[in-house]
């Protein structure tokens, strides 16, 4: 083989394995991906039962009801709209009523939001970004809740 | 007194940085060996600057002075000496701190050992080093100083993040660190080569021990990241495909691929500019890496606070960098010449298939990791993409460059012989094939393709196995023969295989573990028991113990055999920590051979149930064990005399000798 011929095969190798890597991601893209949407987004952009979104919010104060077998439901808000979240499984550690709170599942029939997987990953202000985000465009973020992480406990004043 | 002469060393450290950064290029393009000969005691100087600033805040974290804003937000006195140690890098200020002090220490090791570089070389590729670390003096200085005051004291610190006060953060960030940071050093030589216009085999030959250390570290830190992250999150999982973890895969992928890359070019002199332009690759990456976990632009477990003045200067150090190191390559990287012819059946050909899987894989990661950070700025929407997404883009490619792996150590240089090298794999294949039959007949349930993911693993460790035994041809010579020619085994082919076959038995584990795991969840009252795989779980109720600075609610659990005897206990706990009244879940972990039993728990509850969460993980051990294969086979092949550094060290000490005579 020549130089030329050489450097073509090479050259045609590595387009084919990018075209394959390629028309694997466009398939993954199509199937995989998962819009983030808060409760107010749910109302106005209908968003149908079955479909898979991670749902974002505030875990609304005194919703937490304990059913039986490790099944929970809850209220997620946004300040405008909410939706109630069926749950069954272990509560990440950082789940408390009244902070944020991101789910994923989909929504079945009845307007009940099922979760498979409720994320309490966060950063050090106890909110995940996209929550804060949607409070913020709500109106309903308040600016303690980056002071409250920010405060020192028990010191500066003392 | 003590912080503020660290954040005066600090600054000194950048004033040096900037002359080394710029006499050295200076004295290159007018050829003056004076001003090129600066760069090395220099860069030494510039590391002592940094470790007194280290130094100073490791002091402050270990008195536990609270009126540094940095030490109060992140200490507290009743924390035992090793977590008041680790918390320095357990926040964004202080793991700062910790990449400019590996980088200058790296630095200065190029400065002492690299005697007998080419001059030009040397004082091109400090400089470009000296250009990095003023970056990052700089923003550490203006948007993240760690020896920040506060006026009034407080009398006790606000604690480290309770996940984070583990054994693991001892070892996870600097393992990982000195990965990132030890590409910096292929990085700088790349550079300075284009600078240079000029790139030949010894280039790569004191390149790849620095590529090969900074490989074994990240390899190394992510295994290590990643058990941290099964044991401790509670949910036993040991990969999320979250971004932070991605942004350490990419560089590791790049890496990869570059170790392959300079080992064609030390060879045969071949894929010069594609070495090159790894080298930039892998950097950037890691740069990137940090860009992501710093910035906080994306959610993350390991995001840090949220500063937009940091995230944009870390932005600018990004374009600087990697906007002006592809620029420059694509201007100067014409100028270097081509060398070695190969038939696409060969060694090299081997591994240019091997760099080019890799680096296909690694740009799917970057795609998903980025894509959402992507399509929020354009059209405002914000989209995850998980597991499933990596799991069907990365995992074909990464499937097919394992099938492929044991072919390339039997293939010789220039021009191969893949039948010749099919035919003795053979027995591999047979073993493969064995182990997909085994896996068919004794699992049931799971992914049907699973087997078949076992079958390659084996395959790929068999391979291993077949070059080893084929270098010592211990099947056709009597044993004594065939020993010592083991030990004459170049070590770099013992590293070859032991690399190869840790990747197997990594790629065994997550098979494993990912098709025929087992779960339960369930609320257990004391006296119940729950039956997972062979075990018998049976809990015998709930006991409190104190901690340092924390306590924990602990479950006993008694593990016996389904019907047979018993086998110990497992001590899952709930641990509070007052200082953040905040709480962590400790899980128990039982090792059977490789496999592990997980056990977690949950908030108690008022009747005295207990939720838990039990794991069987069968073959996961495999996961990490891989890793620690390919960190010794790495180290092997480091220590091998060809790579080094300074081969042409002989001649000189004969040298020294003879005036004795």
């Amino acid at each position: 083989m020549t130089r030329k011929q050489r450097r073509l095969v090479l050259i045609g190798g590595g387009l084919g394995v990018l075209a394959v890597a390629v028309a694997l991601m466009l398939n993954a893209f199509r199937d995989s991906i998962v819009f983030f949407n808060s409760p107010s987004d749910v109302v106005e952009k209908h968003v149908g039962p079955g479909t898979r979104i991670r749902l974002g919010g505030l875990v609304k104060d005194g919703s937490l009801a304990r059913g039986d077998n490790l099944s929970f439901r809850f209220d997620v808000t946004d300040g405008k709209s909410e939706i109630a979240v069926s749950y069954r499984g272990v509560l990440p550690d950082l789940f408390r009523e009244g902070q944020g709170v991101v789910a994923e599942g989909a929504l079945d029939g009845a307007g009940v939001f099922n979760a498979d997987t409720i994320l309490a990953k966060h950063d050090e202000t106890y909110m995940p970004k996209e929550v804060a985000d949607a409070l913020k465009k709500s109106g309903h973020w308040k600016d303690d809740y980056a002071q409250r992480a920010a405060m020192p406990i028990g010191g500066g004043a003392k | 007194m003590i912080p503020e002469i660290g954040h005066y060393a600090l600054m000194l450290a950048l004033g040096l940085a900037l002359i080394q950064g710029i006499m050295p290029i200076v004295g290159t393009r007018t050829n003056d060996a004076v001003l090129m000969s600066m760069a090395a005691p220099t860069a030494v100087a510039q590391f002592a600057f940094v470790a007194i600033a280290f130094g100073a805040l490791a002091v402050c974290y270990v008195t536990s002075d609270f009126s540094v804003l940095n030490v109060f937000q992140n200490s507290n006195s009743q924390m035992p000496l090793m977590y008041r140690l680790t918390s320095i890098w357990g926040n964004h200020e202080g793991s700062m701190m910790l990449w400019v002090s590996i980088l200058t220490f790296f630095g200065a090791l190029v400065a002492v050992f690299g005697t007998n570089l080419p001059v030009v070389l040397k004082a091109n590729a400090l400089a470009v080093q000296a250009w990095i670390a003023a970056a990052f003096h700089l923003f550490i200085l203006v948007t993240s100083n760690p020896f920040v005051r506060i006026a009034d004291a407080p009398f006790e610190g606000r604690d480290l993040n309770p996940i984070l006060q583990d054994p693991g953060l001892a070892f996870h960030p600097p393992m990982l660190y000195l990965g990132y940071v030890g590409f910096s050093i292929a990085f700088s030589f790349a550079i300075a080569a284009l600078l240079e216009g000029r790139i030949d085999a010894a280039w790569a030959r004191w390149v790849r021990p620095w590529v090969l250390g900074a490989w074994m570290c990240l390899t190394l830190g992510i295994a290590g990241g990643s058990y941290w992250a099964y044991y401790e999150l509670g949910w036993g999982g040991f990969w999320f495909w979250d971004p932070v973890e991605n942004a350490s895969l990419m560089p590791w992928l790049a890496g990869t691929a570059l170790l392959h890359s300079a080992v064609v070019m030390e060879k045969r002199g071949a894929l010069k500019v594609w070495t090159i332009l790894l080298a930039i690759l892998a950097f950037s990456l890691s740069l990137i890496g940090t860009f992501l976990v710093r910035s906080g632009v994306l959610t993350s477990v390991h995001a840090f606070a949220t500063d937009p003045t940091r995230g944009i200067f870390i932005l600018a150090i990004l374009i600087l960098f990697i906007g002006g190191a592809l620029a420059l390559y694509a201007w100067r990287a014409p100028l270097l010449k081509q060398g070695g012819l190969f038939a696409p059946i060969s060694r090299e050909g081997a591994l240019v298939f091997n760099n080019l899987f890799l680096t296909t894989a690694c740009a799917t990661v970057f795609v998903g990791t980025l894509y959402p950070l992507a399509l929020e700025a354009l059209t405002g929407d914000k989209i995850s993409v998980g597991p499933p997404f990596f799991n069907s883009t990365f995992g074909p490619l990464f499937i097919a460059l394992m099938a492929a792996m044991p072919f390339g150590p039997l293939m010789s240089w220039k021009r191969g012989d893949l039948l010749g090298a099919a035919q003795r794999l053979l027995t591999a294949g047979l073993l493969g094939a064995v182990a997909i039959a085994a896996a068919f007949a004794l699992e049931h349930g799971g992914p049907v393709l699973a087997p078949f993911g076992v079958g390659i693993a084996v395959f790929v460790m068999a391979g291993a196995v077949t070059d080893i035994a084929e270098r010592t041809l211990i099947l056709r010579l009597p044993f004594r023969a065939a020993l010592r020619r083991a030990l004459g085994l170049p070590r770099s082919a013992w590293g070859t295989a032991l690399g190869h076959f840790g990747i197997g038995a990594t790629l065994l584990g997550i098979v494993a573990v990912t098709a025929w795991g087992s779960e339960r969840i369930a609320e257990i009252k004391p006296g119940a028991s729950l039956d997972i795989a062979h075990y018998r779980l049976t809990f015998d109720g709930l006991f409190s113990r104190a901690g340092p600075n924390y306590h924990d609610v602990v479950g006993r659990f008694t593990v016996r055999r389904i019907g047979g005897e018993l086998i110990g206990t497992m001590e899952p706990s709930r641990r509070t920590f007052p200082a953040r009244n905040e709480a962590t879940t400790e899980a128990a972990l039982m090792t059977r051979g490789v496999s592990q039993l997980y056990l977690s728990l949950g908030d108690p509850n008022r009747d005295g149930t207990v939720p838990v969460r039990l794991y069987f993980k069968p073959q996961v051990l495999m996961i990490w064990l891989g890793a620690i294969i390919m960190f010794i086979g790495g180290g092997l092949s480091l220590s091998d005399r060809r790579l080094r550094v300074g081969a042409p060290r002989p001649a000189k000490a004969r040298a020294r000798l003879q005036p004795a005579e």
